[in-house]
């Protein structure tokens, strides 16, 4: 039973987390298995779309870039970038839309750098950028953060803020003019993390089985609520059997 | 030079006659998908300097351009490369290095900005980026652009909904058009006009074409324009848009070109582990690049076996079970 790795039980559980009916916004990588494993696991009517325009495609074999034309193959529709955004800026239809993400670091508010550490114009790392994320963060009602759970990760103030969560707090994203939604869940190699529906700092969720939660905080910057959280369920062979066999055969990513 | 006449030429003079030293062009494609990269590679031969480049998110082109020291300036949204490489090798290196001046936008952000230049209007409003580092920090300072007639005097404005809270916003962000000198893009289908067709997905490739002064097409067929006529739903950019047609089969190589070919993992690999090392790179350059005379050279150079390995399948318009490690 316990013949799984840490990213299998990641991608689980973030696949976990997204509702039937739910549009689904991927990136590359294992938010791409995540969604493709959702399908299968508990939402069967979500629909997987890709911020290059591709909707609803028919992931045959794993793409190993949003823009892969993997994606492309029996779509819904072949739209376009101006398309893709329109969908999650749109209040009719970015409402429903959980995006997926990953960064550089990450704060208690849920805000993500994914542009450099140090200084912006001469930095000591350069990363790739927006992309999408920072229009994902601004429109979708719900995001997922894929993190690895370092101290260096989890940090006090970001480096650069690439991508907003809750800005600064309670009202951060009302001063600031963003609509309404937010972060809804961080994952990570040890932990499933959510955020206080009134304070919307992080908290702790869930425990990966075999970590306890003092050694979560030992690898983060800032200080989390533990008191909530319980033992993350492994996955079911059944789960593991899904991920395996449908949604990266060729473990390009897993 | 955009009216209904023949504009198909070679490469090089297409290159030669549009490209030139400072520039402004974009290049269509996205990450390792329809780059222009035939075109990319004259660029380099020919050694065009002090490009200001404005992408979204077109790794690979981006990518050997800055390494290959054309770029001065770059407008950019996502300098990655899917899982050929999280961050562009060269781009991380050159932003670093401070060889490289970058301005950061979203994609949404970009797209929108080739869209107001294609519309002919000085901005358009979004709700993304506010409250982030994207609207405080700029890469291209007020100064710089004080002096620059080709920048905006601002990176962005941010205003209170001059609609009042009409449709429950109470701000936007204004993105300023761009317009190009130059830009590239590679196509399935043209004919000798310029008319152009893309199969899967545009990205933002029809924004950025009608953004430019003048479009240098690249296409994989060059078909009869009846032929292109039979099915007119299909096309995207009229042939008046265009300043330049060149048949270049393999023109995406080795990024992919939907229906025709996939990406090729082999080179993409090699490309970033040359890339890393910057005792390597100059000779990768050499060997792909300068060493080759025109596109068709390089083909040549990595040989039939690798090109036949990424060929499409009918059904699915990629290489099913390509070894993608």
């Amino acid at each position: 039973m316990s013949d799984y790795t840490l990213k299998e039980l990641m991608t689980i559980a973030a696949a976990r987390e997204i509702q039937d009916g739910d549009i689904v916004f991927c990136g590359t990588g294992i938010s791409m298995v995540a969604a493709m494993a959702a399908k299968h696991i508990c939402a069967p009517n979500s629909t997987i779309f890709f911020e290059t325009g591709a909707i609803d495609s028919i992931l045959e074999e794993t793409p190993l870039a949003v823009a892969d034309p993997r994606v492309m193959f029996w779509t819904s529709v072949n739209g376009n970038l101006a398309d893709s955004f329109a969908t999650m800026q749109n209040r009719f239809t970015g409402v429903h839309v959980v995006g997926i993400l990953g960064a550089a670091q990450i704060d208690r508010f849920g805000n993500l750098n994914s542009t450099c550490l140090g200084d912006y114009t001469r930095p000591k790392t350069r990363f790739s950028g927006s992309g999408g994320a920072c229009d994902v963060g601004s429109f979708v009602n719900r995001t997922i953060t894929f993190m690895q759970h370092e101290k260096r990760k989890f940090v006090p103030k970001l480096d650069y803020l690439t991508c907003p969560g809750y800005l600064d707090g309670p009202d951060g994203r009302k001063k600031a003019g963003l609509p309404e939604g937010g972060p809804m869940s961080v994952i990570t190699n040890m932990a499933t993390m959510g955020f206080d529906e009134n304070t919307k700092e992080m908290f702790l969720t869930g425990y990966f089985p075999g970590i306890s939660p003092q050694k979560i905080l030992d690898n983060m910057g800032f200080e989390i609520d533990i008191s909530r959280a319980v033992e993350v369920p492994p996955p079911t062979p059944e789960e593991l059997h899904i991920l395996r066999e449908r949604c990266d055969p060729q473990r390009l990513i897993l | 030079m955009n009216s209904v006449s023949d504009k198909v030429m070679t490469l090089q003079d297409a290159v030669r006659k549009y490209a030139f030293d400072g520039c402004h062009m974009s290049i269509g494609g996205f990450t390792i998908n329809r780059n222009p990269m035939a075109a990319v590679y004259e660029i380099i031969r020919q050694r065009i300097r002090r490009i200001h480049l404005y992408a979204h998110s077109n790794g690979q082109g981006v990518d050997e351009l800055v390494g290959s020291g054309c770029i001065d300036r770059l407008e950019i949204a996502y300098g990655g490369n899917g899982r050929f490489a999280p961050t562009c090798v060269r781009f991380k290196k050159a932003v670093q290095n401070g060889s490289l001046m970058v301005e950061d936008y979203s994609n949404y952000q970009m797209t929108l900005r080739f869209m107001a230049g294609a519309m002919g209007v000085p901005f358009l409003p979004t709700r993304s980026s506010l409250g982030t580092d994207i609207i405080d920090k700029w890469g291209f300072s007020s100064e710089l652009r004080k002096t620059d007639n080709r920048l905006p005097n601002e990176k962005l404005i941010v205003m209170d909904n001059p609609f009042t809270n009409w449709t429950d916003a109470a701000k936007v962000v204004l993105v300023p058009a761009i317009t190009t000198d130059v830009t590239f893009i590679h196509v399935q289908k043209a004919d000798i006009y310029g008319t152009a067709r893309m199969e899967g997905l545009t990205f933002s490739d029809v924004e950025q074409a009608k953004s430019a002064r003048h479009v240098v097409v690249t296409c994989e067929e060059l078909i009869k324009n009846d032929a292109l006529r039979a099915n007119p739903d299909s096309n995207q950019i009229p042939h008046f848009c265009v300043s330049a047609v060149v048949h270049v089969p393999w023109g995406a190589y080795p990024t992919a070109c939907y229906h025709h070919y996939d990406y090729d993992p082999t080179y993409l690999n090699e490309y970033r582990k040359h890339a890393e090392n910057d005792d390597l790179y100059p000779a990768w350059l050499d060997r792909f690049v300068y060493g080759v005379s025109n596109h068709q050279a390089l083909l040549d150079l990595r040989g039939e076996a690798a090109l036949e390995a990424i060929r499409a399948d009918a059904r699915t318009g990629y290489a099913v079970g390509l070894d993608r490690r």
